[in-house]
């Protein structure tokens, strides 16, 4: 009986401690610095991908899979299909914004995964960010050195939510995404209406070339 | 026949773009280059990526690099950017001296970076507007501006001063296949995620000068 007891509050206490210790990284996370969240996702892939040998073999469902699980829950893809489709997001339907946006992010998923294909030793130089604590948006600057070659600035504009600091845009050597795929979304809308863009965008996931 | 194109360019469709005003007309001489880019340009460079050790193409690169990077140090005497030039000039010594004509990027090696200026974006500094925005068949995305920048820079350049016609051809040849090389992984990059390529060329085409005019610092662009 008195073993039985025992092991009750020895359970209760594991299960308490068990309790804290999932729950003291996620609240550490929520607290990580932008530019900390850049360099451990980043770190995290790079080292994924030297180290997997069916990445090495070329296997790029198996990059997307990384990419989906260490990468993009660290994208705010709401906010940059938003951005992106800038004053038609608003009147656009819920269930339109949703598509467009799942949409959007197979796409980049699918450049991502071509670009990390190419990846040849680069390594990733991260630049002091200055931020004061109460900033809620902020640029992280990162320097990728290629083994030859010039090296090409990448740049993460990064918000704060509830869920911890997640990028709305990368900027590679002065182009930003969201900048970039303004006018395309704004010349499908113009054509075809949201529908349009989605329907283009889907084409597109599924391999039909652009003109 | 160019003033034709002209004149029927200037007809402003639905997608008019304050900066691509000859958009009907970029959009023709784009599917134009597009096809010989395809049929022709696209293999050679691919077949010059697969034949030619990569060593070999990094001293060609290299070499041309190194003309280019004098040519990126005048541009920043012309913008009084002094340091910047000074790295420029102190790397071509460094690398023709040392580097055996260029062949080998010593510079680099040492962390002194390249300057990476023309005369595009020395009259950017000095504040002449950009003018339309171009696309050249074979050439590639530009605008008035950028191209009376490589203009200046074909004219000055040192293979003008060559006298041997089939050397000066065979040297133009290379840097076109060599720079053709360079942006293989960017064309196939473009392919994946452009919902229209020639939209998508010219928006990239545009942030990237305009991030190198203004050094990588550009001043925020109003929203909508």
């Amino acid at each position: 009986m008195f073993r039985f007891e025992r092991l009750a509050r020895m359970r209760a206490a594991m299960t308490v401690f068990l309790a804290a210790a999932l729950w003291l990284p996620a609240l550490a996370l929520a607290q990580e610095a932008p530019d900390a969240v850049v360099k451990r996702v980043a770190t995290d892939v790079v080292n994924t991908i030297k180290s997997d040998p069916a990445i090495q073999a070329g296997n790029e469902a198996r990059i997307r899979e990384v990419l989906e699980v260490k990468l993009l829950p660290n994208f705010d893809f709401t906010r940059m299909t938003a951005l992106a489709m800038g004053k038609n997001w608003r009147t656009a339907t819920p269930e339109q914004q949703k598509r467009v946006a799942d949409e959007f992010r197979a796409l980049l998923v699918r450049t991502y995964s071509g670009a990390l294909n190419n990846y040849r030793n680069e390594t990733i130089d991260y630049k002091p960010l200055r931020m004061n604590p109460a900033d809620t948006d902020v640029t992280v600057r990162t320097l990728v050195m290629k083994a030859a070659g010039s090296p090409i600035q990448i740049d993460y504009s990064m918000a704060k939510t509830p869920e911890g600091w997640k990028a709305y845009d990368v900027i590679v050597g002065g182009v930003s995404l969201v900048t970039n795929y303004r006018d395309e979304f704004n010349d499908q809308i113009k054509a075809g209406g949201v529908d349009g863009l989605i329907k283009t965008l889907s084409d597109r996931n599924k391999g039909v070339a652009a003109k | 026949m160019f003033a034709v194109m002209l004149v029927a360019g200037c007809a402003t469709g639905p997608k008019a773009n304050p900066d691509d005003p000859l958009e009907p007309m970029n959009r023709a001489l784009y599917d134009v280059h597009d096809a010989v880019d395809t049929a022709v340009v696209r293999p050679v460079a691919q077949a010059y990526v697969d034949v030619v050790p990569q060593p070999i193409r990094q001293a060609v690169s290299n070499v041309f690099n190194n003309i280019q990077d004098l040519f990126s140090g005048v541009n920043g005497v012309l913008q009084g950017k002094l340091d910047k030039a000074g790295d420029d000039f102190g790397r071509v010594v460094l690398n023709t001296g040392f580097g055996l004509g260029g062949i080998f990027d010593l510079a680099s090696m040492m962390g002194i970076e390249r300057g990476n200026e023309d005369f595009g974006q020395t009259f950017g500094v000095w504040g002449i507007p950009q003018g339309p925005y171009l696309f050249v068949p074979l050439f590639g995305p530009t605008t008035v501006r950028d191209g009376a920048g490589v203009a200046v820079r074909f004219v000055w350049g040192p293979a003008q001063y060559l006298n041997e016609e089939a050397l000066r051809l065979s040297l133009y040849g290379l840097t076109y296949i060599d720079l053709r090389a360079d942006a293989l992984s960017a064309s196939g990059l473009v392919d994946t995620a452009a919902l229209d390529r020639y939209t998508f060329i010219r928006n990239a085409y545009l942030q990237r000068r305009r991030y190198l005019v203004y050094d990588g610092k550009p001043p925020p662009e109003k929203e909508e």
